[in-house]
């Protein structure tokens, strides 16, 4: 990693904690090559072609159609074990079983050890099985890929967006600090209380649990946050207040897995910032902001692949670091 | 920074209102001060990051608070640590349900005031028989909120300690008798004994809570390892003594000859130091409601 990829690395893990993104302070020559050299560009053609991408462009779903599926598989697997008694996979979310080996979700585990104030061991092997898958997976690849209510949320959001184009509401963006206050606050009340507070609206628990024991009273909670992010702000909850999509996040600054942009292809259309989740991770796309060549994605990417799908020169693509050296 | 990288490059909307509105020049750190409009829009972000944030924190602290005016004690899987621990630990993944035999175990929701997720036995519905034999739901629980042995820095309270392993009757001509049970979950008490059959010197004919009760129950004779529905099984005895008879631990209740205050003798049922607090007699008493009830929490007073 030179100078510049470095610079771009720690920014983006205080992007994560929700600073805004910002111009960098100093690019590589190359890129900064590349950079020049678009500027030259003949605008009106670039123009044209763009335009020409987006009237011929089809639109691709592959990775997004892959995720759906992960997404619904795991979710009934915890579903089927429990009602076929098949035992692949008990319990929920929160804390599983998978053929017999501990997996318990980092947030919750840490939740439950700063209400309890005391390490269990069993707890400890299986936060650190799900640490490692984690880190191995992409962090926040939990969010998109696990998560039953980024599901619900994203089809909340395509009907927010329609709404969005009828001009009936518009997005209310809200200070994605709120996200780590909200970290703090629910990891405070833990200690404080002495209660695992979080999991009382954890719509991730709520959901989780409703898909295998059985809905209850606490999906109404989750229906008004869905409500407010159809109404009123795009994807609240997983943007500005979940806890779990900053511990999964600080996961995967360490993860080898991740979304990476070339600079060469990019015509700066900008289509990927419009369908990401967090745009923030996104800025690199934005004209003249590239380190260089190559930049790979922020920790806060949920890996959800949309960009991918989305972007019509391919310059955004799913890579695992070292992979390539090593093949 | 070079020279050939200009800070107008960066957003095309910047330029496109740097080219509509004319700003005075300036070096080229220097920003256009900020317009109304724009201060104004940062101001209703905070109002809607503090209304959010408003929003969340009291939506979390609603779901908390009923638990610190929880009136009445649920009873918890066998193994629970004492209250306070067992809401600090309980991840509230249902592993507890899902093993048990019975499904006597349930998880609380919103409504029910005593934490989302939190798995209680409602004894009258379902309770637990012990027809797992090893307390499953101890062995299923991955943070150790339900224990065979609390660890060393948690107290045990007086009286919750059961004095010797439970024997379970199911189990009495195994080689190893006992239940893994350190402390018991409740008590069982005569709360209606007016009411109690047993008292009264009547039998009991028929299913014990009907043909429409859901309840099950394993029964020795029938099939040690499959529990079968209570409306499955009716009883025909001349005296009633269903919870001494469907008790599963040895020695936890008995019918004992008592003098009533007006010094005349009769029959009645009689709480021993080995009851766990399973329920199953508060399941099975025939009279509604039950005469019999498990006190959650409570410990051995005598």
């Amino acid at each position: 990693m030179n100078q510049y990829l470095k610079n771009r690395f720690f920014d983006q893990i205080a992007v994560m904690f929700g600073r805004e993104a910002r111009k960098p302070a100093a690019i590589s020559p190359v890129a900064q090559m590349f950079h020049t050299m678009k500027r030259a560009t003949n605008k009106e053609r670039l123009a044209a072609t763009i335009r020409e991408h987006h009237a011929t462009g089809k639109k691709v779903h592959t990775w997004r159609n892959r995720r759906w599926a992960v997404l619904i598989i795991v979710n009934l697997m915890f579903t089927v074990s429990f009602w076929l008694d098949i035992q692949i996979l008990e319990g929920a979310l929160t804390a599983s079983r998978f053929i017999g080996f501990h997996l318990i979700d980092l947030n919750s585990a840490l939740q439950v050890m700063l209400a309890h104030k005391h390490i269990i061991v069993n707890l400890v092997i299986g936060t650190g099985t799900v640490l490692v898958l984690w880190i191995l997976l992409g962090g926040r690849t939990f969010c998109s890929w696990v998560c039953p209510y980024h599901l619900l949320a994203e089809w909340a959001e395509s009907i927010h967006l329609w709404l969005v184009k009828k001009k009936l509401v518009t997005d209310q963006a809200i200070d994605r600090r709120l996200r780590t206050g909200s970290w703090l606050v629910f990891a405070a009340l833990a200690v404080a209380t002495g209660y695992t507070v979080f999991e009382a609206i954890s719509p991730t628990g709520i959901l989780s649990r409703a898909l295998i024991y059985g809905p209850g009273l606490a999906l109404l909670w989750v229906l008004a946050l869905l409500v407010f992010e159809v109404f009123f702000s795009r994807r609240a909850w997983c943007r500005y207040a979940c806890p779990i999509g900053l511990t999964y996040g600080v996961v995967g600054i360490f993860s080898p897995l991740r979304v990476r942009y070339s600079l060469a292809e990019c015509f700066h259309e900008g289509d990927c910032r419009k369908v990401c989740l967090v745009p923030h991770v996104l800025d690199t796309v934005i004209k003249g902001r590239a380190v260089d060549v190559e930049v790979p994605l922020g920790p806060d990417c949920t890996r959800c692949g949309l960009c991918v799908d989305t972007c019509p020169t391919g310059s955004l693509k799913f890579e695992v670091k070292g992979l390539n050296k090593l093949m | 920074m070079s020279e050939a990288h200009k800070p107008d490059e960066d957003r095309p909307e910047v330029q496109a209102q740097a080219t509509t509105t004319p700003v005075a020049p300036s070096g080229p750190a220097a920003k256009p001060p900020p317009s109304r409009e724009r201060l104004q829009q940062a101001r209703r972000k905070w109002l809607r990051t503090i209304l959010l944030t408003g929003g969340v924190t009291g939506a979390a602290l609603s779901g908390f608070l009923p638990l610190v005016y929880a009136r009445t004690k649920r009873l918890r899987p066998p193994g629970a640590l004492d209250e306070k621990d067992f809401l600090a630990s309980c991840i509230k993944c249902g592993q507890c349900v899902q093993v048990c035999p019975v499904q006597a175990i349930k998880l609380a929701d919103l409504i029910d005031g005593f934490g989302v997720g939190t798995p209680y036995i409602d004894a009258r519905e379902q309770a637990c028989d012990f027809s797992c034999d090893a307390v499953q739901c101890i062995l299923a629980c991955p943070t150790g909120s339900l224990v065979y042995k609390k660890p060393a820095f948690l107290g045990v309270r007086q009286g919750a300690k059961l004095a010797n392993a439970p024997i379970l009757k199911a189990k009495e001509k195994d080689a190893e008798p006992t239940l893994n049970l350190a402390e018991r979950i409740g008590v069982a008490r005569l709360t209606r004994p007016e009411a109690c059959l047993a008292v009264k010197g009547k039998g009991f004919k028929g299913q014990a809570r009907g043909a429409g009760f859901k309840g099950r129950m394993r029964y020795m004779a029938v099939d040690r390892w499959k529990p079968i529905k209570v409306a499955d099984h009716p009883y025909d005895i001349p005296e009633c003594d269903l919870c001494v008879r469907e008790c599963p631990v040895k020695g936890a209740i008995s019918i004992e000859t008592v003098f009533a205050p007006d010094g005349s003798k009769r029959k009645s049922p009689v709480v021993h130091e080995p009851c766990v607090g399973c329920g199953v007699c508060e399941m099975i008493c025939p009279v509604e409601p039950s005469c019999i009830v498990v006190e959650a929490r409570e410990v051995w007073n005598i």
